[in-house]
């Protein structure tokens, strides 16, 4: 590549408005890009942000106008993804992850070291406007912390050494691309039936379209398949409901938010196996009757869109997406790239609908669901990423063979990315039925305290449950594994910071999910400040019922890190809680004294007070 | 419109198949809390207070279709437990202090409270730092009481084109706001309108108040509820 990919914006930072100064000479010509289209809100704003460094109030006033929208509406938007701002975010964006792990990894020391060699807090934008410091949530670079994102680009394994260096080419005004040489690893450390290189461009999908669409989904359902985004419903399933939804189009989604912390799986097939991706995706097209897919990738994988772009191109290229694909008359179908705004939750699929059409990226309530009413009210398939290249395989090789592989009520294979306290942190995929003790002795874990099976809505096993099988019917994962070694504290190092992501990055919506997990936080200090007694405990359990109520499996699972550590880390528990049963916070005695003494009384408090 | 027969509470009832779960109960007089629901606007489970349990499932009945031979509990011991903490985390989570309100005696969310004998909720009170915004000419927006409820952003919108009432941020840190320019002239009956869609005391009128005397307030008379259950 001649050109550089991540070249520095010129942000000139003026006169727009939001008390910086830049230009916004260029936001005519992105609204025209997109045709003027509201649906197309979430590019507008990413291009804005990278081109200026934030969306001021000139900006805003002027989608407004052009959109026929109120500025507060196109606020409404804006605001509720991470990486879009109303102020200024310097020329140089630093996106520190702040996940478990990367705290395990030393997140602390470089976030320290970043704050004394820019010369600004966390949060802020320094003097000179040159360089922002901002914290964020997973980035799904779990195996290679600390990491951090800087304008689109991803740096790894940070040291102070490499900070110093990074903050001096930024204040020399290089290109990111100069700054220090980035390094994102694939690490695939176990290669099985999905990434196993044994299936030729268009193998797939020739023999796909060479059946009739009934005869795909009836391939898929004989193959057991089942969703790898967390939820595990049957794919077949699925793509039958929404052929058979009434609408003027069909929709193909791909789940690539990949927000789950712990979860990278997704971002090594981006990079590794694009091309089995955007099979199964135009399969999923042939089978449900749709010409349209669409990526909905995360804004943390921005780095990968000039490889994606160019992939797409190649397989337009050969005919294996556009018009009357491989000669088939009448088959078409193409794929674009959408981009999210920073936000997990998103990776609901409906959240995902949303955000895909320029909107906040809140659930919807379900019935109706997407296969009926997705995007733009169409019947629309989402699937998970691994999903499509299990679909791609299953094409290829047959059904018969993906039902050799895995368990009775979960075939085929798993990718998990595995991350923490392990000597080879990376990608395993694994068939189905694997322990938690096999993946332990893969990745070379020793002294493990706990493991955190699918991620912070997942559950966190202790010893004596590694011998439980990764399967739907036993410990089911969308795919995060965490090692938790005896020396983590696992109330403070792993609970809170998970309570902390859910608080963040509930959509706040509905009541429990947005105040409950402060509660629930409030308890885990109490009692990590020494001050917490059984009934705490009690409380918190009682209230796992209060969070299913919760709209979307976010919420619902938000309080899963407490009740499972509870469950499996009773002890642990009871040996921070005060012995009593009930201790009152409230000094009655204390409270009155003063009034006491300048009353002249003596009270009779009538108890064991002083 | 076709029919299709329901169990609400081991009754039968036939209803409109296009209805919900909540618009079915009540015109079967059997009365669900509510906090996000306003009758007229369409209905977005937010608050959750509404939850049933539904063919076996806990669900909204102001989202859930009604669907032939579905079978409804609404009330419970259980379900009753769990809406009073809903009602108590809202009281956490803002700032009420009913005395000093304008809406107290026809606040739904004190009503509810009420209505589930909440006493001290046993949550932490969390006194967030929040806003008053008594800039608007006929409106005061005031987030200490605001649940975020959104039945102001969702209210029909004939006259808001574009829209008025939005809602920003996520998580806890999600508020509403409007848009001050586009609602510069709004005529009483608009305000008038844009309170009472509001349950709680967030969105008050400017320069009329406390009109309803304490004794005769909305509430004071009747616990919420006792309408629709027809039992004054
Ligand atoms: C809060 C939340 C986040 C989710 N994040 C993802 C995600 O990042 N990727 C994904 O594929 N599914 C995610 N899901 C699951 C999706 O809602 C959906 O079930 C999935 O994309 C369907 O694809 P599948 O059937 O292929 O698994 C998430 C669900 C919830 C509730
Ligand atoms: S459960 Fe949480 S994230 Fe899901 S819709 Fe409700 S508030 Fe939003
Ligand atoms: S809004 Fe309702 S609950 Fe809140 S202070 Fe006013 S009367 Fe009390």
């Amino acid at each position: 590549m001649s050109e550089k990919q991540f070249q520095t914006p010129n942000r000139s930072h003026d006169g727009c408005g939001c008390g910086c100064s830049c230009d916004n000479s260029n936001i005519d010509a992105i609204l025209a890009k997109y045709n003027n289209d509201r649906g197309r809100l979430m590019d507008i704003l990413i291009e804005l942000q990278d081109s200026e460094g934030c969306v001021g109030e000139e900006a805003i006033a002027k989608i407004a106008e052009v959109f026929n929208m109120s500025r507060v509406d196109v606020v409404q938007t804006l605001s509720f993804y991470h990486f879009f701002s109303q102020k200024y975010r310097g020329k140089y964006t630093v996106y520190l992850n702040d996940s478990a792990v990367a705290e395990m990894m030393g997140r602390d020391e470089i976030a320290k070291a970043f704050e004394e060699e820019v010369g600004c807090k966390f949060g802020s934008v320094n003097e000179d406007g040159n360089i922002g410091l901002f914290s964020t949530s997973c980035i799904g670079m779990n195996d290679q912390e600390p990491s951090a994102i800087i304008n689109q680009r991803v740096f790894t394994k940070l040291t102070k050494e490499k900070v110093a260096k990074i903050v001096k080419g930024m204040k020399n005004g290089d290109d990111v691309e100069d700054l220090i040489g980035t390094d994102v690893q694939s690490n695939i450390l176990l290669q099985g039936p999905i990434l196993t290189k044994d299936t030729e461009l268009g193998d797939a999908i020739r023999k796909a379209i060479s059946m009739s669409p009934e005869e795909v989904i009836e391939e898929v359902k004989q193959s057991n398949l089942r969703g790898r985004g967390g939820a595990g419903f049957p794919t077949a399933l699925k793509w039958r409901f929404c052929r058979n939804a009434d609408g003027e189009k069909h929709y193909v989604f791909c789940n690539a938010d990949e927000g789950e912390p712990g979860t990278f799986k997704d971002r090594v097939i981006l990079t590794e196996r694009p091309q089995l991706l955007f099979a199964g995706m135009t399969i999923a097209g042939y089978a449900i009757g749709s010409d349209e897919g669409i990526l909905y990738l995360r804004y943390e994988y921005k780095f990968m869109e000039a490889q994606l772009k160019e992939v797409l191109q190649q397989l337009r290229d050969k005919n294996l997406l556009g018009k009357n694909i491989t000669g088939k008359e009448g088959f078409d179908f193409d794929i674009r790239i959408q981009f999210g705004g920073g936000a997990y939750v998103c990776g609901e699929e409906s959240a995902l609908l949303e955000s895909a059409e320029g909107k906040r990226g809140e659930p919807r309530d379900r019935p109706p669901f997407p296969v009926v009413k997705g995007y733009m009210q169409q019947p629309t398939a989402v699937n998970n990423v691994e999903t499509f290249c299990s679909v791609a395989k299953i094409m290829h090789k047959g059904a018969k063979w993906y039902r050799s592989l895995g368990t009775l009520d979960s075939t085929g294979s798993k990718l998990v990315s595995v991350s923490g306290d392990c000597q080879r942190p990376g990608i395993y995929e694994i068939e189905w039925g694997f322990t938690v003790q096999d993946v332990l002795n893969l990745v070379g874990a020793k002294d493990v305290q706990a493991v955190q099976v699918g991620g912070p809505s997942g559950k966190c096993i202790a010893p004596n449950e590694f011998n439980r099988k990764l399967a739907y019917e036993d410990l089911a994962t969308g795919g995060s594994i965490i090692v938790i070694n005896n020396d983590r504290d696992l109330l403070n190092d792993i609970v809170l910071n998970f309570l902390d992501f859910f608080i963040e990055e509930s959509c706040g919506s509905c009541v429990p999910c947005r105040a409950m997990t402060v509660q629930y936080k409030r308890k885990i200090e109490k009692i990590l400040a020494g001050k917490g007694v059984k009934k705490d405990i009690d409380q918190m359990l009682s209230w796992e019922k209060v969070m299913h109520m919760n709209r979307c499996g976010l919420g619902q699972s938000a309080c899963n890190p407490v009740i499972s550590t509870i469950q499996n880390f009773r002890e642990l528990y009871n040996s921070k809680l005060q012995k009593e049963e009930y201790v009152s916070q409230f000094d009655l005695a204390a409270a009155i004294k003063e009034s006491c003494e300048t009353a002249g009384r003596i009270p009779n408090l009538g108890g064991n007070h002083e | 419109m076709s029919k299709v027969l329901i169990t609400i509470d081991g009754k039968g009832f036939l209803a409109d198949s296009e209805k919900t779960v909540l618009e079915v109960a009540r015109e079967n007089h059997i009365y669900i809390p509510t906090l996000c629901n306003l009758e007229g606007i369409k209905p977005q489970g937010s608050c959750r207070i509404c939850t049933c349990m539904i063919d076996g499932r806990m669900m909204t009945a102001c989202t859930t279709p009604v669907n032939n031979g579905m079978v409804v509990v609404t009330k419970t011991d259980e379900l009753d437990k769990l809406r009073s903490k809903i009602v108590e985390l809202l009281f956490a989570e803002g700032n009420h202090f009913c005395p000093a309100c304008e809406r107290s005696g026809n606040c739904e969310l004190q009503a509810l409270a009420y209505l589930y004998k909440i006493m001290v909720p046993e949550f932490d009170y969390i006194f967030p730092n929040r806003d008053v915004d008594a800039t608007h000419p006929k409106l005061i927006l005031d987030h200490n009481r605001c649940i975020l409820c959104k039945r102001c952003i969702r209210r029909k919108k004939e006259a808001e084109n574009p829209t008025w009432f939005v809602f920003e941020n996520r998580g806890n840190h999600v508020k509403i706001n409007f848009d001050h320019e586009l609602t510069a002239d709004m005529d009483d009956e608009m305000a008038q309108k844009a309170m009472d869609t509001c349950p709680v005391g967030a969105i008050i009128r400017k320069e009329k108040g406390y009109d309803v005397p304490i004794g005769r307030r909305k509430y004071d008379l009747h616990p919420i509820g006792s309408d629709i259950e027809g039992k004054e």
